[in-house]
């Protein structure tokens, strides 16, 4: 198993006390065991039937408080969004008027809601006039036939996914349409959906909680970490269901490259993608007899079918010149100023930069995938190998973690480069482009190891542990490098503009962007 | 269904009578129609000019907001606004999820945009109308506009 960390071992007890929300936070830290790596952060992985406890939890509470029926609590804390000290002190201060607006007043007790038919009535939103409409209006009095009220609340929960919040359809009206108005409109076919909706707001209304964002995963993430501190950190959580993501943004894993700096980057290249298109093309022509090569492994030596022609995918320069010093093609060398001060030229040198990077970046996430595959199909083949050869199933698991490695340092590359476009030159930049070159040589080992033939493999296996445990620790070393300099640049980072200024303070990061 | 009765009724209701400065120009479906609007009051921004206006219904329409963009061509300019960009998109809260109510209609909309341009006093685009014309791909109804005041 590689050393990494995992979820398991920072989780809390079931019946973690989440009634204490903010002030009993720091009683639980005891129960967490720290973090081991500045890129680490703290978090916990919730299941559906957890986070329904910690509601049913806290409903209880307040209704004890409140002195209100469960029911009715939960209605009053959804309305208040789960802030439940808010709701405590305001229902203290003016209960009617509480009660009034989650629309559980005396009045909605009094006058349950029902349909009525009005003499004279016209529907404003279908224009209808029969007599024998049925219509419906809450306590706002913005009433309007049965059907198109029904029509619209369907909107809302199906298409746009409200539940707890939905407004009256009346023009300005801000009444939220209470669960009692909701029970007599919404079709039992509805239901159910509005259920789940009604138990997702819990997460989506807190901030320490985040949905995992992997298709159909069911699981809670919850991490306190504070929106202003995005700058200097990257929170990584990894769910129980694997997924790697962003605790602050939602996608997936992209350290050591601070939140704003990813959204700056995707923008960019989505605008570009035009000409960069070309470059994130899976062919390329070999450079010395121009037949056309196509990728088919993780591996950035290539060789060329036709005339034998060993090169590098990323620089297309020949691999001899190249195999063992990698920085020749990690680093884009800044070309001195004579050239960029021709407007054209600098414009085309600025375009050559931004290739330089995302080339890069998208050969990185290229090749995860194609590791990927590769691995796929090897498992198939171990397969067969192990009916010919008698390994153990258990015995060829180390190609599962070689190719996990390699997914990961490749992700973990890609956002190097992401992340090196945005750095102006200083000490730092040099160090990170070193542990940069590092990690780049040592995945580029282990995935040239990867595609061997399968009767090579078996003899490779001890060297290829070695490999992954190394590029695990390089990987390892570059984040914790550089999230421990993130964190300790708080203040500069903020306020940082220009790319030009030479008298940069040494230690910290400095970027070529305004962040925000 | 729900859009075509309700468009029905609207369409017989602007052949009835329209206000001042509205023009119904074509509505010969229920997906899509043209409407001019000129600017009565004497706002020098928009003297003697005429915009048309192209509204999308979907079949959900009115529970659903109308798409309604400013449409470009060599008798209709897209007006100065700082909310309406050069594409002829416009940011108005009224068209966005949030801020329609079903009880709304061409009508009140080109109402409420024949107002919105009556006070407006800048000569402007929207902050980034650049980059915006140049790379949104997005259908209006995909936008989410951040309203940054709620004086239009
Ligand atoms: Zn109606
Ligand atoms: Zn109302
Ligand atoms: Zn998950
Ligand atoms: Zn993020
Ligand atoms: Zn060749
Ligand atoms: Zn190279």
């Amino acid at each position: 198993m590689l050393p990494l960390f995992h979820p398991l071992m920072q989780r809390l007890d079931s019946d973690f006390d989440i009634d204490q929300d903010d002030v009993g936070f720091e009683s639980q830290d005891k129960d967490i065991i720290p973090a081991k790596h500045a890129y680490e952060v703290d978090f916990t992985v919730y299941s559906p039937e957890e986070i329904q406890g910690h509601q049913d939890k806290q409903i209880a509470e307040v209704s004890n408080i409140l002195g209100q029926p469960p029911e009715a609590t939960a209605i009053l804390l959804r309305h208040a969004r789960w802030n439940k000290e808010r709701l405590i002190d305001q229902y203290m201060e003016k209960t009617d008027e509480v009660l009034e607006r989650a629309g559980l007043g005396d009045t909605a007790d009094a006058h349950p809601p029902r349909l009525e038919r009005i003499p004279g009535f016209v529907c404003d939103i279908c224009c209808e006039d029969d007599a024998d409409l049925d219509t419906f209006a809450m306590i706002c009095g913005h009433r309007f036939c049965v059907d198109c009220y029904k029509q619209y609340l369907q909107t809302k929960i199906k298409n746009e996914g409200e539940a707890a919040r939905i407004r009256c359809p009346g023009d300005g009206c801000n009444r939220i349409v209470d669960s009692k108005s909701l029970d007599l409109l919404v079709s039992a076919n509805l239901k159910d959906r509005y259920q789940e909706l009604l138990t997702r707001t819990y997460v989506d209304d807190k901030d320490h909680l985040r949905w995992c964002p992997a298709p159909n995963c069911v699981y809670a993430v919850d991490c306190r970490i504070k929106d202003k501190d995005l700058m200097r950190i990257v929170p990584t959580v990894h769910c129980e269901c694997s997924h790697f993501f962003c605790f602050g943004c939602s996608l997936n894993d992209h350290q050591p490259a601070p939140c704003s700096l990813v959204k700056k980057w995707l923008k960019k290249c989505e605008d570009d993608s035009e000409t960069a298109n070309w470059i994130s093309a899976n062919t390329k022509e070999c450079p010395k007899c121009h037949s056309t090569i196509e990728k088919n492994g993780g591996c950035n030596h290539m060789t060329c079918r036709k005339c034998r022609n060993e090169f590098c995918w990323m620089c297309m320069g020949v691999w001899s010149e190249h195999g063992t010093s990698w920085y020749n093609c990690n680093r884009f060398e800044e070309k001195s100023g004579h050239e960029a001060r021709d407007a054209q030229a600098r414009s085309r040198q600025s375009l050559e930069r931004y290739l330089h990077y995302y080339n890069r970046y998208a050969n990185h996430e290229q090749s995860a995938k194609l590791d990927k595959d590769i691995f796929l199909k090897t498992e198939k083949k171990m397969t067969q190998l192990q009916n010919t050869t008698g390994m153990s199933w258990i015995e060829v698991q180390f190609l599962d973690s070689a190719s996990q490695a390699l997914q990961q340092c490749r992700q973990t590359l890609k956002w190097t480069y992401a992340f090196a476009y945005y750095l102006a030159r200083n000490n730092l930049t040099e160090i990170f482009e070193d542990n940069q070159k590092d990690l780049e040589m040592a995945v580029e080992n282990l995935s040239e190891m990867f595609e061997k033939p399968i009767d090579q493999l078996q003899g490779l296996k001890v060297e290829m542990m070695d490999k992954t445990a190394y590029c695990t620790k390089r990987r390892i070393i570059l984040l914790d490098d550089t999230a421990q300099n993130l964190k300790e640049g708080k203040s500069l980072v903020r306020s940082l503009v220009l790319v030009t200024c030479t008298n940069q303070p040494l230690g910290q990061w400095k970027f070529n962007v305004t962040l925000p | 269904m729900f859009a075509s009765k309700r468009l029905g009724k609207e369409l017989q209701k602007l052949h009835d009578h329209v206000p001042p400065g509205i023009k119904l120009i074509k509505a010969d479906d229920f997906q899509e129609w043209l409407m001019d609007i000129q600017v009565i009051d004497a706002n020098p921004l928009y003297q003697g000019e005429t915009y048309r206006l192209k509204f999308m219904f979907s079949g959900n329409y009115p529970i659903e907001a109308p798409e309604v963009v400013f449409v470009k061509d060599d008798a209709h300019p897209i007006p100065w606004h700082p909310h309406v960009y050069s594409n002829g998109i416009i940011c108005l809260d009224l068209l966005d999820r949030q801020g329609w109510s079903p009880v709304h209609n061409v009508e009140s909309v080109c109402v409420s945009l024949q107002s919105m341009l009556t006070s407006n006093t800048k000569k402007e685009r929207p902050p980034g109308d650049d980059n915006f014309v140049r790379y949104n791909t997005q259908r209006p109804r995909d936008i989410n506009f951040v309203f940054h005041d709620n004086q239009v």
